[in-house]
């Protein structure tokens, strides 16, 4: 019987204030930080080279690339939609980027070299466009998210092929080349651009108007529609804006990277997923944020290399960062019925 | 009556807080085999509350819980499942995406040795209970498909024939035809007689009544009287519930109603030989400004369909919508919105945002008005805080969640978002369906108010006394087609019924 229950005054009335019920309805928020807290604690111990700041630095730079592409996943996933073509759209925009700059004369790709702003901004076109592809296909035709950007990964995959044809380019853009591989006072500059974006992410979700009605379309999308919300924008926006978040993380990546190739980003559809979902945002949409993205961010950041420092199979690693994964769809899962319970 | 025996389930001063909501403050309730227990009170008595602590919704109260002699607890719905207690709550908690006979069966499905459901088996004794309780449909549709009053129906159908010997209906009507309700209630009267108990919570005091044994009363958290239903009237049920005099609240509309005559408001809305597929035929008729138009008819008679092409969220087949002079084709309910349309639909569920506080909830279709690109939370608090007063919301938090509120507030909350910027017209589905009668009365005088102010109004309803208490004008909705005007004359309960 809880006593903390029948205790409080009748004038006061307040959220459920027992500390049971607000850590239940808390636990989508708590679950991903008791990890993060656990894993770097885990790694700190296991090895001594985890624990530095020259680490932590590799670390943020690792994440990176994940976090530029998570911030408009985030938005998609708050609608309880899905992008399964961020991937493709970032490989496809990185390589039009270096498409559209003169290459070195033995890479052998029948390119169109042009000024460094004009190939960024054809690139980034390119990948609105998609977008605006998916977003039609979603609103317009009424195609599940899932299954039209199934279909967005292959034909920018598709794309991708018919611009490199299996070869290799090397230059991008100098402003690209700088923001994704050079560094101010230290700091690279892509950490720069990934905390950038997630802040701007924020803002947007939390004070902007449009903001507010992604999460009331991802919470409900009926009322959304009974509210008058002109719901099909709304969605068609956050497609828009993953793809065109996905093309700038493509777009850095490529000049991280150092080259520009087919299939170069697959690893990044996964992770993306996985630092948006394991950061705790609900994949019934409507809860969450980019706070919780950076922190599932920090958790694969943490997880994919505290396994390099200590000594693990590294086909091991692939199976234990499936199982991280399901563990975190299991708590997000969870927690969203802890906190219904907790509503009742 | 049920004197002498002692009780099946007996509760003892039980006491509830939400945080610093006390919903139940020393209860005490008693319920015997064979016996229909009646229970009414104002929105956010604790009615809710007491019925979900005795099917284990809640496992956390005070107080001592006898059932069947010995002291138990539930620590889930499940425990009380299996204890025999049903209940239909009154939120609709059907799962519309499985299909009729999943839903009569939910959790119970019929298996082979194997563990695979038995579909055929299922399907056919799904159907028969169904046809039992006189609805007719195909158990292998899915249940979102259905309209809402079939839904609810089924929901109860499902609690009633589980072999529940304690069954609890949380305004199980409000959804529900005439025909229907007396279908409910005979299968009531027949399972009582089985020696089932049964709990009903209605804020329709003649279907009390006239349905159970013992009524109790609640008032603020509080059990203010118990008495035999043979005892007692309309009239005293209702003054203990408010705790004031019930008389000039208590209208039961069997009397002739004279209608005012036809004013001479301007057009506001005029709809033109509307069709849908099977749900409306060469619907036609005009709204004025300053007009309240009542449309009545049974559930499935299409004023579901009407509210929604009003408002953009279906497209006719044919037929047209002139707005303030402007023929009109919603692509969606957005441009409806713009055009100065506003609806408040019949289902909670599918109006409010649940799991987001009160005031969201009211500032969410005016947002555009109050921010261009950042949002104002001072001003929409602001905003939120004066509706809630003027609505008499409860509890007057606007940074509660809306979850927390009991229905008939949930109701009003719906309504407040569009009162801070009035529309043209204001489309209303059952506005009062789940409201006390005191907040019924509260409805009515903002209605009125609005009306006063000029707008246009329309209310759809399947209660009588609803579109009765409100309309200046009444269309009779039947199978899609509109069948009688009553304009400028007598009209009572009978000469609806009659025409629909
Ligand atoms: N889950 C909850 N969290 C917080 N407060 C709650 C919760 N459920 C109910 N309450 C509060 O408890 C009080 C009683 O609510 P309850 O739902 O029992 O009322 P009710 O008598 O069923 O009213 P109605 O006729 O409107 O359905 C209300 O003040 C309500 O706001
Ligand atoms: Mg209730």
């Amino acid at each position: 019987m809880a006593s903390s229950d029948s205790a409080t005054s009748p004038a006061d009335h307040k959220r459920p204030r027992g500390l049971a019920p607000f850590l239940r309805s808390q636990m989508r928020n708590i679950a991903p930080f008791l990890t993060l807290i656990f894993l770097s604690g885990f790694f700190a111990i296991a090895s001594p080279s985890f624990a530095t700041i020259d680490n932590l630095g590799n670390i943020l730079t690792q994440v990176s690339v994940t976090g530029i592409i998570a911030v408009g996943l985030t938005f998609v996933i708050l609608c309880a939609e899905i992008d399964l073509s961020i991937a493709s759209i970032a490989n496809v925009t990185g390589i039009a980027v270096a498409y559209f700059t003169l290459q070195e004369s033995y890479v052998n790709i029948a390119n169109i070299p042009m000024p460094g702003f004009a190939a960024i901004l054809l690139a980034l076109a390119l990948c609105a466009l998609l977008g605006l592809v998916n977003a039609l296909g979603l609103t317009i035709i009424g195609i599940p998210s899932f299954i039209m950007t199934l279909a967005m990964m292959q034909i920018a995959a598709g794309v991708s092929a018919l611009l490199v044809r299996g070869q290799i380019a090397y230059k991008v853009p100098p402003l690209i080349t700088t923001l994704g591989s050079g560094s101010i006072g230290g700091i690279p500059w892509i950490v720069i651009v990934a905390a950038v974006m997630l802040l701007g992410g924020h803002l947007v979700l939390t004070y902007t108007r449009f903001g507010r009605y992604v999460y009331m379309v991802g919470g409900n999308r009926e009322a959304a529609e009974f509210a008058g919300l002109n719901v099909k924008l709304i969605l068609g926006s956050v497609m828009v804006i993953s793809a065109v978040c996905s093309g700038i993380g493509g777009m850095l990546g490529v000049a991280h990277f150092g080259s520009a190739q087919q299939n170069e980003f697959d690893t990044y559809l996964l992770d993306s997923i996985a630092a948006v979902v394991v950061g705790g945002t609900s994949l019934f949409g409507g809860r969450g944020g980019i706070g919780n993205t950076i922190v599932g961010l920090f958790v694969l950041g943490v997880l994919n290399n505290g396994l390099d420092h200590v000594n693990i199979d590294s086909f091991l690693k692939i199976l234990i960062r499936g199982l991280i994964l399901l563990a975190a769809l299991v708590i997000n899962v969870y927690a969203q019925r802890l906190r219904e319970q907790a509503a009742e | 009556m049920s004197q002498g025996r002692s009780p099946i389930l007996e509760l003892n001063q039980i006491t509830k807080a939400f945080g610093g909501v006390e919903a139940l403050r020393g209860v005490d309730f008693a319920l015997h085999a064979g016996e229909i227990h009646g229970l009414v009170g104002e929105n956010g008595a604790g009615k809710s509350t007491l019925m979900k602590i005795i099917a284990g919704v809640h496992p956390e109260f005070s107080g001592r819980f006898v059932l069947d002699g010995k002291e138990t607890r539930f620590r889930s719905t499940r425990d009380a499942h299996a204890a025999g207690i049903g209940m239909v709550h009154q939120e609709l908690s059907v799962a519309p995406d499985l299909t009729v006979a999943e839903n009569v069966f939910l959790g119970s499905q019929p298996t082979n040795r194997l563990g695979f459901v038995q579909w055929r088996q299922m399907a056919r004794e799904a159907g028969e209970q169904l046809s039992r309780f006189g609805i007719d449909v195909d158990p292998m549709t899915r249940l979102g498909d259905l309209p809402i009053g079939l839904q609810q129906l089924i929901e109860i159908a499902r609690v009633l024939f589980s072999g529940a010997r304690i069954i609890i209906l949380d305004e199980p009507t409000s959804a529900l035809s005439p025909p229907e309700v007396e279908r409910l209630f005979t299968t009531l009267h027949k399972l009582r007689d089985d020696g089932t108990s049964i709990v009903f919570i209605s804020h329709f005091i003649e279907d009390i009544l006239r349905v159970s044994d013992v009524v109790t009363v609640f008032r603020n958290g509080r059990k203010i009287a118990e008495t035999a239903s043979a005892d007692t009237t309309k009239g005293a049920l209702i003054e203990a519930m408010i705790g004031r005099g019930g008389e000039a609240l208590e209208h039961s509309y069997t009397d002739d109603l004279m209608l005012p005559q036809p004013g001479g408001g301007s057009t506001v809305l005029k709809v033109d030989q509307l069709s849908l597929r099977r749900s409306l035929q060469n619907v036609s008729f005009a709204a004025r400004a300053g007009e309240v138009l009542g449309i009545y008819g049974f559930m499935g008679c299409g004023q579901l369909e009407l509210s929604r092409i009003l408002f953009g969220k279906l497209r006719p087949d044919g037929g047209t919508l002139v707005v303030d002079g402007a023929a009109k084709t919603f692509r969606s309910t957005a441009a409806a919105r713009r055009a100065g349309v506003a609806l408040v639909p019949e289902s909670r569920r599918a109006m409010l945002f649940h799991q987001e506080p009160v005031y969201k909830n009211i500032s969410i279709s005016i947002l555009e008005r109050i921010s261009a690109l950042l949002l104002k939370p001072v001003r929409e608090r602001a905003i939120a805080q004066r509706q809630v007063e003027q609505l008499q919301i409860r509890p007057p938090v606007v940074g509660l969640d809306l979850g927390m509120l009991s229905g008939g507030n949930q109701q009003k909350v719906a309504l407040a978002k569009w009162l801070t910027y009035p529309p043209r017209l204001l489309v209303l589905c059952e506005p009062t369906r789940g409201m006390d009668v005191g907040a019924k009365n509260d409805v009515i005088n903002i209605v009125r108010d609005l009306r006063a102010k000029g707008l246009a109004i329309i209310v759809l309803s399947t209660e009588p006394e609803t579109v009765l208490s409100l309309a200046d004008r009444i269309l009779v909705l039947k199978r899609g087609a509109v069948v009688r005007e009553f304009a400028g004359e007598a009209v009572s309960k009978d000469r609806l019924l009659e025409a629909a």
